[in-house]
This record gives structure tokens, C-alpha cells and sequence, in this order.
């Protein structure tokens, strides 16, 4: 997912006050909000910085596919409802570095980490956008799956972090929506878009189940994730559920689930997918998805291209007094 | 050895050889009026997209794409409304995708590509100025349409134009290097501003009709609005230069083809389809 554990999750010290720490331990229990100026173990901090400056860095690197179609939307409408949305992506990526830095690491810092590799971001955003079908797809599975993790996350323990989530959901879910819709008129379109909605549909599938990240047998850190209320259900859980409310959607499209294993277990009350190549979800996170030398290679650009400007806007400020506004 | 003879260079010398002589109020003036208008936003929302995932900071992308926003706002309500003005079953889509170049009706300054940020700002400033003042007059036109989309989109211009303005100035007195570039980016834009106020038979007989306005009438203002900008940008005023016209009749600068194709590649590719 947008901040699935790509990275090893610091392990608790033995540094920290015993006595504190079970304060701690109880308020988070309690479901208490952990507030920024609030006492937390350094390992609770490091795995929250980590995990909101991912999900920060993946709203931003996810801009690139989607801004890759505003300029061929097939409509004005298409056009504007496109814009609107890399716009709230922009937004949701200003929260939640605004959430990361109440943790003491500052925005410049955690871009620094995205551009040297160091920090990672979602895997789904490494593979390209072909056509228009595939801004439909990523609506519709991606914004999906977004949905699906962050929802449980309104409630995560880091008060900044919670809040942030909220008005992210909200925003989120608009998007399904939009992206389903583009899907229905492209799967009872000419056969060309047709075409095009079912290729979509065979690319973002697997990559999309991916995005919840490792099983929860190879997912270590799930627990301590959990008893923090970092994370609030497994990678597995999640991704159940993804799946059982994706697949009628697919039928309702009348497009195919490239997955010859899947079936409605009728005792379990899910559906049984197949088995997810986690080789290409590893090679992915280590940084070699078909476009992830494109995604990193167009976020260093803007940011050295501009440098200038922020520089500009530094230097006027110190000359006139005023807050930086770049 | 033969020499051309040399050539007296008349010191009033103007535009108006074939490229870009005015042409007549000819056809359906309201429907040529509203292509000049919804052109205008159209061109400058698609360049402005262009930026997209790839600004100087976050929050400088979102308020370019914030700018993008309104302007494709704007083109879908006057071009929605020349195609009923025209009544030939063609609607803002249809004009949008489905013209070529010699059809388009915007100015040049918007077809500019993008540049720097710096030349960005400056095509801003200098087209966000003019459209602030020309709806500002427009939301008073006889044409009740006309004046509530005018009436409806100064609001946002007028962010447009405080937000591009700053710009200028912040980079203009920013940097030794932002101050250059600022400078080189007025430069680029200055030889198409004469155009925004260009004044042809059929502008002239649309401010008669009381639906257009009279461009000469905020020259003024406008040259002062932007001097005002230029010089709180600690910038000398750009040297005049020779007006470039031709978009009001459709002949454009080169970058206009390329923007459009990119723009209308897939109506153009699947004609039957919908989207
Ligand atoms: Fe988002
Ligand atoms: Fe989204």
C-alpha cells in the first residue's frame, strides 16, 4: 500500500524508560491520540516518520503517471476532473509531510531521502500509463486500494497522522468513483476502448494487490505495527477485502480478472485468488519497476530545475521581511 | 559586386502584410467572438498542465494547476456556448478536439511554450492582467452569457494576476539568476501584449454592439498595472518591440500545432468513440 513496510521497521531500544513506556504502551491502548509535543519511544517516532513520509512521497511521485494524461483527457470534463484530481494528490502529499514533520525530520530532509532512493514509496507507481483506460484503472484500483488501507488509519494512534487521513478519505473516495466511471464508459465503448479498459485492467490488477505489501507470514513488524496503532489490520486482511469488493465491480464491467485461480469460496465467505509473484514485488521495491529510473529521474529534475525559484523566493523574503512562500 | 539596394526603414512601420493583415467581420461575429475567448483560456489551461508533477515546490504545482483549472473552466462555458451560438450541433468538445490550427482563435502569447518558470510568470502576468481587466469590463455585456461567465471567472482571474504578479517580482528582485531570468522571460513575451489590445473590424463591431469592449479603453491601466509590477520588480521596463498578430484570424506561432496535437490525439484517433 502507499505505506506498506517497504523498509525494517527500527526495533524498541532497551534505552527507553521502562515506566514511560508502559504510559505510553496504555494511552495507545486506550485509543487514546498521541500528539506531536506528547512523550513516544524513538521507535515509534523513527516507523511513523517513515511510514507518513513514504505515503507523503507516494502522493507525489503517483502525480507523474496520472499527470502524464491531463494533456490528452479525450474532454474538457475529462481534463478538468483529471487536473482536479493530481491537484488533491498535490494536496494530500502537503498534509502528510506537514504530519511527518510534527515527528522532527523536515520536508527538505525527507525529499533529499526519496531522491537519493534511500526512502521509498509505493511500488504501483514504477509501472507506466499507456493509455487512457489505465487513468480509469488507477482510479478505480489504485485510489481502491488506497481507500482500503487508509480508512483504518483515521484511527491510527498519531493524532497529526489520523487527521491527515480523514480528509485524505474523503477525497479518496471521489476518485474510485471518477475512475470507475471512465472504466463503465470505456467497457460499453467501441471495441478499441473496450480493448484498452480490459489491457488496463491486465496490467494494474496484480500490481495492485501488491500495493498491501508482503504476506503477513513474511511481514514481521505487523505486530508491533499493530499494538501501535500504526496499522490497524494485516497486509492480508486488507487485501482480502480488496479483492472481494473489486471483483463483482470487474463483473459489473463485464471485463475479466486476469487470474485464472479466482473463485467465490463459498465456506470461507471470500474470494481464493491466485498466487502474487512477490520476485516482481522485491525487484519493484528495490527500485527496478519498467519506470522507476523515469519516476525518481522526473522528481530530481523539478526539484534541481527549480531550485532557483525557491532560492528566489528565499532571498526576497530575507530582503523584505516576509515569510518564504515557495 | 550587385547589391540590393538599401532599404528606408518608414520609422511607423506596422503589421498588416498577408500573414497578418485583419480580416472582416465576416460569418457569425458573436460565434468568432466567443472562439477568441474560450481559445484564449483553453490554449493557456493546456500549457499551464503542462507543469504538472513537475513545478519548483508542491505548493507552487498546485497553484499552477489550480490556474489550469479555471482556465478549462472557463474555455468549456464560451466554447460550449459557440457552438449553440452556431448552431451546427457542435458543442465545446467538438471545438476543442476537433479544429485545426487555422481555426483556432487564441493570441500568441498563450501559445508560448512554458519556458522557465520565469517566462511562465511573465506570459501570466501579462495575459492574466489583460483578461482580469477585459472580463471586469465584459461582466457588463450586453450579452447576458457572456457577461455571467465574464462576471463569474474575474474573480479568478484576479487571483491569477495578484498570484503571477508576485511572481514576478519575487523572482525579479530574488537572485542574481532569477533576476536574469525573469528579465529574459518578459523578453520573450513582451512582442505579443500589442496583440491582446489588437483592435480588427471585428472587435470593433462587437464593443458597438455593446457585447465585446473597446481594448483601447484599459490600454492604459493595463501599461500602468504592469509597469508597476516591472518596477517593484526592480526590473528596467522592456524595450519595445515589434507587435506579432495573427492568432485573431488563425495564424499562429509553430508551437500551436504541437500543442494541439498532443491536445487532441484521441478524439482525433477514435472519432466514433465516447468518453
Ligand atoms: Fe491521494
Ligand atoms: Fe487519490
Amino acid at each position: 500500500m502507499y505505506t506498506t513496510e517497504l523498509q525494517k521497521t527500527a526495533s524498541l531500544g532497551a534505552t527507553e524508560d521502562p515506566e514511560r513506556l508502559a504510559a505510553f504502551e496504555a494511552r495507545v491502548a486506550a485509543d487514546e491520540f498521541i500528539e506531536p509535543k506528547d512523550w513516544m519511544p524513538e521507535a515509534y517516532r523513527r516507523t511513523l516518520t517513515r511510514q507518513i513520509s513514504q505515503h507523503a512521497h507516494s502522493e507525489i511521485v503517483g502525480m507523474l503517471p496520472e499527470g502524464n494524461w491531463i494533456g490528452r483527457a479525450p474532454s474538457l470534463r475529462r481534463k478538468a476532473i483529471l487536473l482536479a484530481k493530481v491537484q488533491d494528490e498535490a494536496g494530500h502529499g502537503l498534509y502528510l509531510y506537514s504530519a511527518a514533520e510534527t515527528l522532527g525530520t523536515s520536508r527538505e530532509e525527507m525529499i533529499e531521502a526519496l531522491h537519493s532512493g534511500k526512502a521509498k514509496y509505493s511500488t504501483i507507481f514504477n509501472y507506466p500509463t499507456l493509455t487512457w483506460a489505465d487513468i480509469g484503472a488507477i482510479g478505480w484500483l489504485v485510489d481502491g486500494a488506497a481507500i482500503m488501507n487508509q480508512v483504518p488509519l483515521q484511527r491510527t494512534s498519531y493524532g497529526p497522522y489520523a487527521r491527515a487521513m480523514v480528509r485524505v478519505c474523503k477525497e479518496e473516495s471521489f476518485h474510485q468513483r471518477q475512475g470507475y466511471e471512465i472504466m463503465m464508459v470505456l467497457a460499453a465503448g467501441t471495441p478499441d476502448q473496450k480493448r484498452m479498459a480490459q489491457d488496463a485492467l491486465n496490467r494494474w490488477w496484480w500490481p495492485s494487490l501488491m500495493m498491501f505489501g508482503p504476506p503477513d507470514a513474511d511481514s514481521p513488524n505487523t505486530a508491533q505495527s499493530m499494538r501501535w496503532r500504526i496499522k490497524r489490520e494485516t497486509n492480508d486482511e486488507l487485501r482480502q477485502k480488496f479483492v472481494d469488493i473489486t471483483v463483482p465491480q470487474a463483473d459489473a464491467l463485464g471485463l475479466s480478472v486476469p487470474d485464472p485461480a479466482l473463485r467465490w469460496d463459498k465456506a470461507r465467505g471470500h474470494y481464493d485468488y491466485g498466487e502474487i509473484d512477490w520476485e516482481e514485488f522485491y525487484a519493484v521495491v528495490r527500485g527496478e519497476g519498467p519506470v522507476a529510473k523515469e519516476r525518481i529521474a522526473a522528481r530530481r529534475q523539478a526539484w534541481e530545475d527549480g531550485a532557483w525559484v525557491r532560492d528566489a523566493a528565499a532571498a526576497h523574503a530575507r530582503k523584505h521581511g516576509r515569510r518564504e512562500a515557495a | 559586386m550587385a547589391s540590393l539596394p538599401p532599404i528606408d526603414l518608414p520609422s511607423n512601420a506596422t503589421g498588416a502584410g498577408a500573414f497578418d493583415a485583419p480580416a472582416g467581420v465576416e460569418g457569425n461575429p458573436l460565434f468568432e467572438y466567443l472562439l477568441r475567448l474560450g481559445d484564449d483560456s483553453l490554449v493557456l489551461g493546456q500549457r499551464l498542465s503542462e507543469w504538472c508533477g513537475h513545478a519548483p515546490s508542491v505548493e507552487v504545482d498546485l497553484s499552477l494547476a489550480n490556474m489550469a483549472l479555471d482556465l478549462i473552466g472557463q474555455a468549456t462555458l464560451f466554447l460550449d456556448y459557440a457552438g449553440e451560438v452556431e448552431g451546427k450541433g457542435r458543442d465545446g468538445d467538438s471545438l476543442a478536439f476537433h479544429r485545426d490550427v487555422l481555426d483556432f482563435r487564441c493570441c500568441w502569447l498563450v501559445e508560448q511554450p512554458n519556458g522557465d518558470f520565469a517566462r511562465t510568470m511573465a506570459r501570466q502576468c501579462l495575459f492574466s492582467t489583460w483578461q482580469h481587466l477585459l472580463f471586469g469590463r465584459l461582466a457588463g455585456s450586453a450579452d447576458e452569457r457572456i457577461a455571467a461567465i465574464a462576471a463569474k471567472a474575474v474573480k479568478e482571474v484576479a487571483y491569477h494576476r495578484e498570484l503571477a504578479s508576485e511572481w514576478v517580482i519575487r523572482l525579479g528582485d530574488g537572485t542574481e539568476e532569477s533576476r536574469r531570468r525573469m528579465a529574459d522571460g518578459l523578453d520573450w513575451t513582451w512582442r505579443f501584449v500589442a496583440e491582446l489590445f489588437e483592435m480588427d473590424p471585428l472587435a470593433g463591431f462587437m464593443a458597438e454592439k455593446g457585447i465585446g469592449t473597446d481594448l483601447a479603453a484599459f490600454r492604459a491601466d493595463y501599461d500602468a498595472a504592469v509597469r508597476a509590477v516591472i518596477e517593484q520588480a526592480t526590473l528596467p521596463p522592456p524595450p519595445d518591440q515589434r507587435p506579432i498578430l495573427g492568432g485573431r484570424r488563425g495564424h499562429h506561432s509553430e508551437h500551436l500545432g504541437h500543442l494541439l496535437a498532443t491536445m487532441q490525439f484521441l478524439p482525433r484517433t477514435y472519432p466514433d468513440a465516447r468518453w
